[in-house]
């Protein structure tokens, strides 16, 4: 595999992540994610409805034998409830990775970095690869690395919002300092937004609601595909300098007189 | 007996097992986690643990998200 994505370990030939989130049913999800390309899916943990049962399960659909299952703790809004969360999630049998989100405001769904911090502290003792939910904040970013998260994951905008990377020099901040992955999470909105963060240096794009809630999700999961391979390559082969004159690309020589 | 299965009060005819509990929901066959009173139990341990009286049970999986 060349140029392959490594986390703890194991490499994945996708750089993008995608969510379950948000789709019509389970075939679209399925059939979104396998679009996307993308080996590592995003899931979340609630409780079983126990008065039908009867539901088809999201595993039944996305085989852990064949995708990288990261369950997520949204929707807690304390250290306790992230860390009771993820426990509940590596008990339900898919391995100790962990996107660990502690939400500090319902609005804008912004991270509380103090508890993000605290639960990372506790999940990296128990053994959990734990990939943390950030701002685009290199001191949060380097405090997650120095306790032993797996990677950092610096939002690009607020999530669901597709507003796309606000803030592309705090991210060129964090990929000069991080030693581990650093994953853009969540508020890309279209495909250029990707090919952005891909160009800017980053190891991986994580996204949902772009592809879900697009009007036709599968067509979208495949322009992501597209535009996380091209902004890779695209860093990997080295951009021209921003020039604020032109340069002509035909010889002076040989005008005609 | 009562206990509380995912917030909801439940009655239980007689002291069941959690993998007899799991049955009757028929949830046995399922990637589930189970915290009886905000203690994991173990798998491997569903057909040991009794369950009692007043026992708050939360059994949770996999869904879509982000």
């Amino acid at each position: 595999m060349t140029d392959p994505f490594v986390l703890e370990g194991k490499s994945y030939r996708s750089r993008l992540i995608v969510g379950t989130g948000k789709y019509r049913d389970f075939t679209e999800t399925k059939r979104a994610v396998d679009a996307s390309g993308a080996e590592i899916v995003t899931v979340a943990v609630r409780r079983v409805n126990i008065t039908d049962p009867s539901k088809e399960n999201l595993l039944d659909v996305l085989d852990p034998a064949h995708y990288t299952i990261l369950p997520n703790t949204a929707g807690c809004y304390t250290a306790e409830d992230a860390v009771r969360t993820a426990r509940l999630a590596r008990e339900a049998g898919v391995g100790k990775l962990v996107k660990l989100e502690v939400i500090g405001d319902q609005k804008t769904l912004f991270p509380d970095v103090p508890a993000t911090i605290a639960a990372a502290q506790v999940l990296v003792k128990e053994g959990f690869v734990v990939l943390p939910y950030i701002n685009d904040d290199p001191i949060a970013a380097k405090k997650l690395e120095e306790i032993g998260c797996a990677a950092v994951m610096p939002l690009a905008a607020p999530i669901g919002s597709g507003l796309g990377i606000r803030n592309p020099y705090n991210i060129r901040i964090i990929l000069e300092q991080s030693r581990v992955p650093v994953i853009v999470d969540a508020g890309v909105g279209t495909a250029s937004d990707a090919a952005v963060a891909m160009e800017l240096g980053c190891d991986a794009v994580l996204m949902n609601t772009a592809i879900a809630g697009a009007k036709d999700p599968i067509l979208m999961a495949e322009a992501m595909r597209q535009a996380v391979e091209a902004g890779r390559k695209a860093f990997l082969a080295g951009r021209i300098e921003r020039k604020l004159y032109a340069t002509a690309s035909s010889p002076i020589e040989g005008l005609l007189g | 007996m009562q206990v509380t299965i995912n917030g909801e009060r439940q009655t239980l005819s007689e002291a069941l097992s959690l993998a007899d509990l799991l049955h009757q929901l028929r949830l046995n066959q399922r990637r589930v986690a189970i915290e009886v009173n905000r203690e994991i139990v173990p798998r491997e341990l569903y057909a040991a643990h009794t369950l009692a009286d007043g026992d708050e049970i939360e059994i949770v999986h996999f869904v879509g998200g982000g």
